[in-house]
C-alpha cells in the first residue's frame, strides 16, 4: 500500500481551532457552508479516481472566489498547514488524495464563466468550471475547446491544468498544455500572480509551462484563459480490424506514413474489443486480434476521400473487417463501444486498475507480448486501449479489491508495466499524472541528481512543501518521516 | 563580446566540464550555437563565450512516431532537409531571420529553441515550445540532465523542456532536443484580401480563422504586396492541406471573406514565397541601425498597438498570428522602446525588443518586469538551475 508522510501532531491537535479560523475565511454562501468538517461528510473527500487508497483530510475548505482562495493559503502557510488542492477527484493517479493533516482545498465552487472572445479565440473560466462546460457554453458558435478527457463531463480545468490532460482527439489537437493562453495563479504565500493572458508566447520564461501537469505542487489555479477552436465541418469515424497486434500497428504506421494525421486514431486489442463490445453491442468484430477506431475531419466530400484513402492503406494489411461509417449515427455507433470501455470493463471485474505509460508507438507488438506474458504470470485479466497515434497505453488490469492478495498483484503488475515502458523508451505517464501511485517509480525514469533539482524547483515555488506533499516525488525524499497507511 | 575567447566542445561531458570550471571559477559564459541572434535581448556579461556549433548529428529519427531528435549544435536547414525527405517539416515554422540579424551562418536547432522561435503557423498549431518533448541539458552546476523524452505524450515529472525552451539559455545548456514532426502538407495556397484599413484587415483574419476551414497563417501586411500589384494593406491568409482539400478550402474561404474586400488567391509557389518573407519578417523592411520590437497581444488589439506605434515614431510594422504578433521597426531610442513598452502595457500584452544596436539593449528593460511575487520565484528559480550565475547572465534581464 501506498505511504503517506506522518501527519504533523500539533496540527491534528489544533484542528478545531483550525476549522474555526477557515470557517471565518470562508464562510460559504448560497451553495453551502464554506467548510466541511465532520466526519460522514468529509468521506466524499477521502479519495479519488484511484479508489484504492482512502484517507479523510482534516477539513474541507470550499471557496468561492480567488480572494478566499489566497486567504486561505495565506493562513495555511503561516500556520504551517498542508494543503490539497482538488477539481472533481476524478485523477487516476491519487493526485487529489488528502493527508490526514491537510486541509483540501475544493476549487468547484468557483464555476463561473468570465468571459468569452469569439474574435480572439479565446475564453476565461474559473478553474472549478467542468472540461465539457467550456465546449457546452461555445458550442452554439460552431466552437469547441479540444482536449477531451474521457472524465470530461465531470473533470475540471483547474484538475486539467493540474495534470496537462489530453484525450482522444489530442493526435491532432494536442494536450492542455498546447491549449492554454493564460492562468491566475495563487501561491502558498497567498499571493495572486496573473501567467500569460489572451496573448500567445509572452516573453521571459514559461510559468505556464511549468506549471501546466505540476499536479498541484507549485500553486493553486483559480482562473485559466484556454483557447477555443472553431470545430470542422464535421468528422466520421471508421473501423478496421486485423488479425494480430503486429499487423494493426503497420496499419497504423502505413496511415501516418501516407502523410494523413486523423484526429483520433483508437487502438484496442482482443480483451478489450470483447469487454466493450458485451457492454455496448457496438457490433466489433469478435474474432479479430487487433481494432483500430480511426476518424476523420473535414467537409463530407473530404471525409470520403480521406476515408477512402485510409481505407484502401488497410485494405493492404489483410483486415478481418472494415466498416466506414457513411452517417455521424453510424459514426457515434463505432465509438459506442471504445467511449464505454471503463465501463465495459468495470462489468466483468469488480476493481480494475486504470494505467497509463507511453512507448514508441513502433514498441507496441512487442510491449503487448509482454504484457499478455505478465497477465499469466500474475493472474490477472488486463484489456488494452491505446492512443496508436501517440504511443499512450491505458492497460486496464482488473482485480478484486477486497482480496489483499490480488490488489497486490494488480500493483505490482501495473508497476512491471510502466517500468517496460520506460525500458522501451517511453514513460511513466502519458496523461494521467504521477501522482501517489507512479510517485515511487520515479527513479526508473530519471537519475537521482534530475530528482533533486525537480524537487528544488518545487522548493523555489513552496519552500516548505505545504502544497500537495507526498505526491510526485518519491517519499523517501521528502523532509519528513514516512509511515505506512 | 564576439571578440571574446571561445570555448568549443565537441560532446556533452565537455559541455558539462566546461560549465562546472566555469562555475568553480566563477566566471560567466556566453551561450551560444552560431552567434545568429548576438544582437537580440540584452548583451551578456561574460568574458568567454561556449559554442555548441561542435555538437552536431541527428540522433534519431523516426518518421513513422513523428519524432526527430538532433544535439544543439545541428544547423536548422540540416534538420529540415532530413524531414523533407520523409515528406516532413517543423510544425513551428521557425523563421530564418539571418538577413534580419545580418548573420551568415544559419541558426542552429539549440539556438532556435532556446529563443522560442516560431513562425506563422503558430497560431494554428502551436509554438516551438509545443513541440519539444525531450531535452538533454547542462544545468549552471555542470550536471546533465534530462527531461521529457522521445514520445509525444509524457506528464511525468515537473516539464523542464517547456522552461527551458524561451529560456535564451540562462538556465541550462540544451545539448540535444527531441521534437515532435508532422508530414508536410502535400499542398497550400492562399487568400490575398485588400482590406481598407488595419482593423479592417484584423477582422477578415479574425474571420478567417474562426471558420471551419483550417487557416494556417494569418497576417497583415501594411505596404501590401508589391510583386503581386496589389496595394496595402493586405490580409493574407493560408490553407495547407491534401491538393484537393486546398481547392476546396480556399474556395469557401473567398466566400466567408468577400464582405471583408476582394480577395485574389495566390497559387503554391507565390504563397510559399510570401509566406516565407513574413516568418522571415522581410516586409518589414528593417534597416540595419533600427531597432526591432515584437508586441504579443490579443489579435483584436493588434491595429490599436500598430496605431499607437505609428504616430509616436512613425513605426513600419507587419503584422502575425491573426493580427496579436506586431512587428515593429524604428529609431533605437529611448523613447522609441517607450512607446512600445506602454503600447503593450495598454493592450494587456507583452513585448520584446528584438534587435537592436547595443547601447540601447544594454540600457532598457528589453521585455515585461515580472509582477515581485513571480519575479522572487524567479530568481529562485535561477539559484536552483544556476546557483553560480554563469550562464548568459543579463541576457533576459539584469541578474538573469
Ligand atoms: C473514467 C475516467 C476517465 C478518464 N479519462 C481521462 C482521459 O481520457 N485523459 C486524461 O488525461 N485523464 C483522464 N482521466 C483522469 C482525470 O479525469 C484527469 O486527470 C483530470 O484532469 C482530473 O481533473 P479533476 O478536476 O478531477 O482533478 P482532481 O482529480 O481533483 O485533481 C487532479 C490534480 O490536480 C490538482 N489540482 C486540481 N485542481 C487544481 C487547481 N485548481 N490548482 C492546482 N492544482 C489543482 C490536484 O491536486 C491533483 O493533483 C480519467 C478519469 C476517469 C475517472
Amino acid at each position: 500500500m501506498v505511504r503517506l508522510p506522518e501527519p504533523k501532531t500539533e496540527i491534528l491537535a489544533r484542528r478545531e481551532e483550525i476549522v474555526a479560523a477557515l470557517r471565518r475565511l470562508v464562510p460559504g454562501g448560497p451553495l453551502g457552508e464554506g467548510v466541511i468538517s465532520e466526519p460522514l461528510r468529509l468521506r466524499p473527500y477521502e479519495t479519488d479516481g484511484l479508489t484504492a487508497y482512502r484517507q479523510p483530510p482534516l477539513a474541507v475548505v470550499l471557496p468561492s472566489s480567488t480572494e478566499e482562495v489566497a486567504a486561505v493559503l495565506r493562513y495555511c502557510h503561516e500556520n504551517g498547514i498542508r494543503v490539497v488542492p482538488r477539481g472533481a477527484g476524478t485523477s487516476l493517479s491519487g493526485g487529489a488524495l488528502p493527508l490526514a493533516d491537510a486541509v483540501v482545498l475544493g476549487l468547484m465552487r468557483l464555476n463561473r464563466i468570465l468571459e468569452v472572445d469569439y474574435a480572439n479565440r479565446l475564453a476565461v473560466v474559473e478553474a472549478g468550471v467542468t472540461n465539457l462546460g467550456i465546449t457546452r457554453e461555445v458550442e452554439g458558435e460552431g466552437f469547441f475547446y479540444a482536449p477531451d478527457p474521457s472524465s470530461q463531463l465531470a473533470c475540471m480545468i483547474g484538475g486539467n491544468v493540474g495534470m496537462n490532460s489530453g484525450g482522444a482527439h489530442c493526435l491532432k489537437y494536442g494536450v492542455t498544455a498546447n491549449n492554454l493562453l493564460g492562468v491566475k495563479l495563487v501561491t502558498i504565500e497567498g499571493e495572486v500572480v496573473e501567467i500569460g493572458g489572451g496573448h500567445l508566447d509572452p516573453a521571459g520564461y514559461d510559468w505556464l509551462g511549468l506549471i501546466t501537469g505540476s499536479e498541484g505542487q507549485l500553486g493553486v489555479v483559480t482562473e485559466v484563459t484556454v483557447r477555443i477552436l472553431r470545430a470542422a465541418e464535421g468528422a466520421r469515424a471508421m473501423l478496421a480490424a486485423f488479425r494480430s497486434n503486429e499487423v494493426a500497428g503497420a496499419a497504423v504506421d502505413a496511415i501516418i506514413g501516407s502523410g494523413i494525421i486523423p484526429v483520433a486514431l483508437e487502438f484496442m486489442d482482443r480483451p478489450a474489443i470483447h469487454a466493450c463490445e458485451a457492454f455496448a453491442q457496438a457490433g466489433y468484430p469478435l474474432d479479430a486480434e487487433a481494432m483500430l477506431i480511426i476518424e476523420v475531419e473535414g467537409s463530407e466530400e473530404e471525409q470520403d476521400r480521406l476515408l477512402g484513402r485510409i481505407r484502401e492503406i488497410c485494405a493492404r494489411f489483410d483486415p478481418i473487417s472494415l466498416r466506414v461509417a457513411q452517417t455521424a449515427e453510424e459514426s457515434l455507433a463505432i465509438w459506442k463501444g471504445r467511449k464505454g470501455a471503463f465501463g465495459a470493463v468495470g462489468r466483468i471485474s469488480p476493481d480494475y486498475l486504470c494505467m497509463d505509460g507511453t512507448i514508441p508507438t513502433g514498441e507496441l507488438p512487442h510491449v503487448l507480448r509482454r504484457i499478455g506474458e505478465m497477465s499469466r504470470d500474475y493472474g490477472l485479466q488486463v484489456a488494452n486501449i491505446f492512443h496508436a497515434g501517440d504511443g499512450n497505453l491505458h492497460p486496464l488490469i482488473m482485480f478484486d479489491a477486497n482480496d489483499p492478495e490480488s490488489v497486490r498483484r494488480a500493483e505490482a503488475f501495473g508497476a512491471d508495466i510502466l517500468t517496460l515502458c520506460v525500458e522501451v523508451g517511453g514513460c511513466l505517464t502519458g496523461e494521467h499524472g504521477v501522482g501517489v501511485e507512479k510517485r515511487d517509480l520515479m527513479r526508473a525514469q530519471f537519475t537521482e541528481a534530475e530528482l533533486r533539482q525537480q524537487r528544488a524547483l518545487k522548493s523555489a515555488f513552496d519552500p516548505q512543501w505545504l502544497l500537495n506533499p507526498a505526491k510526485v516525488f518519491p517519499l523517501e525524499d521528502a523532509p519528513v518521516p514516512a509511515r505506512a497507511a | 563580446m564576439s571578440g571574446a575567447e571561445a570555448i568549443a566542445p565537441a560532446t556533452e561531458e565537455e559541455v558539462a566540464a566546461a560549465v562546472a570550471a566555469a562555475a568553480a571559477a566563477g566566471e560567466p559564459l556566453a551561450i551560444e550555437g552560431n552567434a545568429t541572434k548576438r544582437a537580440m535581448l540584452r548583451p551578456v556579461q561574460a568574458a568567454r563565450r561556449l559554442t555548441l556549433a561542435g555538437l552536431t548529428g541527428i540522433t534519431l529519427y523516426r518518421p513513422q512516431e513523428l519524432v526527430i531528435a538532433a544535439r544543439a549544435g545541428t544547423p536548422l536547414p540540416e534538420i529540415e532537409a532530413a524531414l523533407a525527405e520523409k515528406g516532413q517539416h517543423l510544425i513551428a515554422e521557425p523563421p530564418d531571420f539571418r538577413g534580419l540579424f545580418g548573420a551568415e551562418a544559419p541558426a542552429t536547432l539549440g539556438g532556435t529553441v532556446a529563443a522560442n522561435l516560431s513562425g506563422p503557423r503558430r497560431i494554428a498549431s502551436g509554438a516551438m515550445r509545443d513541440h519539444v518533448i525531450g531535452i538533454r541539458a547542462v544545468n549552471g552546476r555542470g550536471e546533465v540532465f534530462r527531461s521529457g523524452g522521445r514520445v509525444l505524450k509524457n506528464v511525468t515529472g515537473l516539464d523542464l523542456c517547456k522552461l527551458l525552451t524561451g529560456a535564451h539559455g540562462t538556465l541550462g545548456v540544451l545539448t540535444e532536443i527531441t521534437l515532435k514532426v508532422l508530414p508536410a502538407p502535400e499542398a497550400s495556397g492562399s487568400l490575398a484580401v485588400r482590406v481598407p484599413d488595419l482593423a479592417a484587415g484584423v477582422r477578415a483574419l479574425c474571420a478567417g480563422l474562426g471558420s471551419p476551414y483550417g487557416v494556417s497563417g494569418a497576417a497583415l501586411l501594411p505596404e501590401g504586396v508589391p510583386e503581386h500589384g496589389l496595394a496595402g494593406p493586405v490580409a493574407l491568409l493560408r490553407i495547407e492541406d491534401f491538393a484537393d482539400s486546398v481547392a476546396y478550402r480556399l474556395g469557401r474561404l473567398r466566400g466567408e471573406l468577400a464582405p471583408h474586400g476582394a480577395a485574389t488567391p495566390l497559387e503554391e509557389a507565390a504563397s510559399r514565397a510570401l509566406w516565407r518573407a513574413v516568418r522571415d519578417a522581410v516586409p518589414l523592411g528593417a534597416a540595419p541601425e533600427e531597432a526591432v520590437w515584437r508586441v504579443s497581444v490579443r489579435p483584436t488589439a493588434g491595429p490599436d498597438v500598430a496605431a499607437a506605434l505609428r504616430a509616436a515614431f512613425g513605426a513600419r510594422l507587419l503584422l502575425d498570428w491573426g493580427g496579436g504578433l506586431v512587428w515593429a521597426a524604428g529609431p533605437a531610442t529611448a523613447e522609441a522602446h517607450e512607446a512600445v513598452v506602454r503600447a503593450a502595457r495598454e493592450a494587456g500584452g507583452s513585448f520584446l525588443l528584438f534587435r537592436a544596436p547595443e547601447p540601447l539593449r544594454a540600457a532598457v528593460a528589453v521585455m515585461p518586469e515580472e509582477p515581485p511575487p513571480l519575479a522572487a520565484i524567479a530568481r529562485r528559480v535561477k539559484a536552483v538551475m544556476d546557483p553560480a550565475g554563469v550562464l548568459n547572465p543579463g541576457r533576459m534581464r539584469a541578474g538573469f
